[in-house]
């Protein structure tokens, strides 16, 4: 019954799953620092930063995920001749797919943290001025800290969503999980039972990592 | 009472996008697109929206190309008045499946006859013969297959060309898959890719527009034979036939002449002569 | 909040600020400096790339029916899944186990799938066992894939809404003697939605987002899609891709702003119990339900 399974090998079912698993990753350790970057910039002293943050945020919250990816590809490559450092097309789709996903998930990682830092009781902000620390000093070493813990909860939602979104770099042809069930799903009549598969591989990805991060949310959360 | 009121908003939203909706519906009439030569009857006959010189939706809204002009004539022979045509984009996945239920009374759009597709479907003709071609740069050095070996080519997702260079003529070139040849042409321009691959009439029509001209050139490799073939409902040998008298009486009376010229003509594609009808050129 | 976190500057952390900004300044300018230049280089600027966008014939052939998809397949979505959200919203509220969980395993199922292979799914599915029409099918597959995502995602929501209300809400309407069923109607769910309106509006730049992928992946003719279609015709890649994008910002900064009215709206009106959800609202509950349910996350609007 699963035999097909077996007969395609670029991508593998499991090539193809860790290809997801790795775009995850990547994307979202990227997204978590340049996300990190923003929030620091929307609550910064100089206005620029800030209306640069709020730009970037409003802007790409509102574009589909599918453009963004798609223009790195036509865009970004093509035009601005951004290879990534690759010369093979498929190291190059790959790359780029994370640079669309960080640029996309960053916005969301921003005002997850905002929400946290926003949890931090005025209080903390006023101790760690009336000791003289600067705003950076305030921010990574009171603020930051504390506001991490509180939205690990917001954070896990947007990590889950992230593993969902990656997805989307089918679109310029990254061999991931959706780019194979469209391929097996349009030459195979098990049309349910390849949906049943790759729902069940989400399912495996996503249940553990929002279990996980609950429970981590729960432990670490600030008690006041 | 606040809360009645918006819910009442609420309420009246829902209704306006689900009226705007209706009417944005289903106002096609289900004719009958089975019967042979109708009097005030509708043909549906599926073309591609995105190929120059084959098949484009023009800004007006009305269709150009060659694969139009030959699908006109068809059903005017078929008994249809232009008037009475309904054209509808049938991407190349959909094709198969659109003549097997029906959807269409018949299909040209830059269909090649293939034993795997006459398994699914009826051809009839070919009406045109195309090849397998590269689009380079007009400074380009590519000027052999193998001369892509290590360069960059872009086809379309899922289009078999592109595997065929990469299978038989260039191992080692580097294949980037986009969604439409109008991207691949834009890289091509932009210098990311070296080398488009596909039928060299879709190519030369691309070549031809406006903002391309000059630009590229085709390297006239011959690469493989294309026989567009009309597709027909499978086992609708009826219709096969008046298509094939259709298409004999189109080469005769000098209109695929004329219609080659007015679509190929400003690409300065050099067509193959019109192709017997049956002889499939393997 | 932000301005807790930093002293009012003096003469030296505004000469430091002003610093700063300049060089900010300069690398931003420096950043929009080298895409022109490039876009140059490339010929991405030619007026005759950007002229049709200043036509009416793209927009009426092109771009407008595209939207008029795009739009129609993300309202057609909602009208299904908000119903349906609804329900099973109600039904993870059971007392009744058997309701509560079957109902529970549904959502969470439909919420850690991603909404691209639902509507792979049900583009095939729809192709090979029923009888629609080959025009029609990708946007059944895209709506039937939106509304089974949504309507997860909009329970959660429903639930979210009617835990939030004040407990003593549902004590009153027992304590004069309503059944379980006329609490939830009579008295619940008027207020719930209420308190959720703002929270289904932001869900919309969901749905319109997403309907993208349906252009892209099974040939629905939305808004992405028809851009293809123009770019055949007038071969501009880039410039058509720009405009999409600034179509798709105005459409969902409009949904948003709506949502950010309303909230502030229904936060000051004084007759209803004062509960409002706001997009983040939703997130945090279901970051504290966490624990209760599988897990999966609503993904908060992304």
């Amino acid at each position: 019954m699963f035999d097909f399974l077996s007969d395609y090998d670029d991508p593998s079912i499991w090539g193809a799953f860790w290809m997801t698993v790795k775009l995850t990753a990547l994307s979202g350790v990227g997204s978590l620092v340049w996300g990190t970057l923003l929030a620091a910039m929307r609550v910064s002293p100089v206005p620029l930063m800030r209306g640069f943050g709020t730009a970037y945020v409003n802007i790409v919250r509102n574009i589909p995920l599918t453009v963004i990816i798609l223009f790195t590809s036509l865009g970004l490559a093509d035009i601005f001749g951004m290879t990534m450092g690759a010369s093979d097309f498929k190291v190059q789709g790959f790359r780029l797919a994370v640079l669309g996903l960080v640029a996309y998930t960053a916005a969301f990682v921003c005002e997850a943290i905002r929400s946290g830092i926003n949890t931090v009781p005025l209080g903390q902000a006023e101790a760690a001025r009336a000791i003289g620390l600067s705003f950076s000093q305030t921010l990574s070493l009171i603020i930051l800290p504390q506001a991490f813990r509180s939205v690990i909860g917001p954070l896990a939602n947007v990590l889950i969503a992230l593993t969902k979104n990656t997805t989307v770099a089918a679109a310029i042809g990254v061999a991931e999980a959706a780019f194979l069930m469209k391929e097996m799903i349009e030459n195979e009549a098990q049309t349910l039972l390849i949906g049943a598969v790759f729902a069940f591989g989400f399912v495996v990805l996503t249940l553990p990592t929002g279990l996980i991060l609950g429970w981590l949310s729960k432990r670490l959360a600030v008690k006041r | 009472m606040k809360l009645r009121k918006v819910s009442a908003a609420a309420a009246a939203a829902l209704v306006l996008t689900l009226t705007a909706t209706a009417c944005g519906g289903d106002d096609k009439d289900s004719s009958d697109t089975g019967s042979g030569s109708g009097g005030g009857d509708k043909i549906k006959i599926g073309i591609k929206y995105d190929q120059p010189g084959l098949g484009l939706k023009e800004p007006d809204g009305s269709f150009s190309g060659f694969d139009v002009d030959v699908a006109t004539y068809v059903a005017k022979e078929l008994g249809y008045e232009p008037n009475q045509i309904e054209f509808v984009e049938t991407k190349s996945a959909d094709r198969e499946n659109a003549l097997a239920r029906g959807d269409v009374k018949f299909i040209a759009a830059t269909y090649s006859i293939n034993d795997e597709r006459a398994k699914k479907v009826d051809f009839a003709g070919p009406y045109l013969l195309a090849h397998q071609d590269l689009l380079v740069k007009a400074d380009s050095d590519i000027s052999e297959g193998t001369d892509l070996n290590g360069k960059n080519l872009c086809s379309v997702t899922g289009s078999t060309s592109a595997q065929n260079v990469k299978d038989e003529i260039a191992p080692k070139a580097n294949l980037k898959q986009l969604s439409g040849y109008s991207e691949c042409i834009s890289g091509l321009q932009a210098g990311s890719v070296d080398a488009l691959t596909t039928d060299d009439s879709i190519l030369a029509g691309f070549a031809a527009q406006d903002q391309y001209k000059g630009q590229f050139k085709l390297t006239g490799l011959k690469l493989s034979n294309e026989n567009y073939g009309i597709g027909v409902k499978k086992g609708d040998t009826e219709t096969v036939n008046k298509i094939n008298d259709a298409l004999e009486k189109m080469v005769s009376d000098g209109a695929w002449e004329t219609a080659v010229k007015d679509n190929f003509g400003p690409a300065n594609y050099k067509n193959e002569p019109a192709p017997k009808i049956g002889n499939i050129v393997k | 909040m932000s301005s807790v976190l930093y002293d009012t500057p003096g003469p030296r952390a505004k000469r430091r600020n002003v610093l700063f900004s300049v060089v900010f300044f300069v690398l931003l300018l420096l950043l929009l400096w080298w895409v022109w230049q490039t876009m140059d280089d490339k010929n991405q600027l030619t007026w005759a790339l950007w002229k049709p966008f200043t036509e009416s014939q793209a927009w009426t052939t092109y771009l407008l029916p595209g939207l008029a998809d795009t739009l129609k397949a993300a309202a057609l979505a909602m009208v299904i899944a908000l119903p349906l959200g609804g329900l099973f919203g109600i039904a993870r509220l059971s007392d009744h186990r058997w309701v509560r969980v079957p109902a529970g395993a549904v959502v969470e199922f439909f919420r850690s799938i991603p909404v691209l292979l639902l509507m792979l799914f049900a583009n095939e599915f729809y192709a090979r066992y029923t009888g629609v029409s080959t025009e029609e099918r990708p946007l059944y597959a895209v709506v039937t894939g939106l509304v089974l995502y949504n309507a997860s995602v909009l329970a959660e929501i429903v639930r979210a809404g009617i835990l939030s209300l004040p407990k003593g809400q549902s004590e009153a309407a027992m304590a004069v003697g309503l059944r379980k069923g006329q609490t939830m109607t009579n008295v619940l769910l008027p207020q719930a939605v209420t308190a959720m309106l703002p929270a289904i509006v932001s869900q919309l730049v969901v749905i319109v987002k997403d309907t993208a992928l349906g252009g892209v992946m099974i040939g629905f003719t939305e808004l992405l899609n028809t851009r293809s279609t123009l770019a055949a015709v007038y071969a501009n890649v880039i410039p058509s891709f720009i405009v999409v994008a600034v179509i798709y910002i105005v459409l969902n900064f409009i949904l948003t702003s709506f949502a950010g009215w309303l909230e502030k709206r229904l936060r000051r009106s004084k007759r209803s119990t004062g509960v409002v959800l706001g997009k983040e609202d939703v997130e945090e509950l279901n970051a504290a339900e966490i624990r209760g349910s599988f897990g999966t996350g609503a993904g908060g609007g992304i």
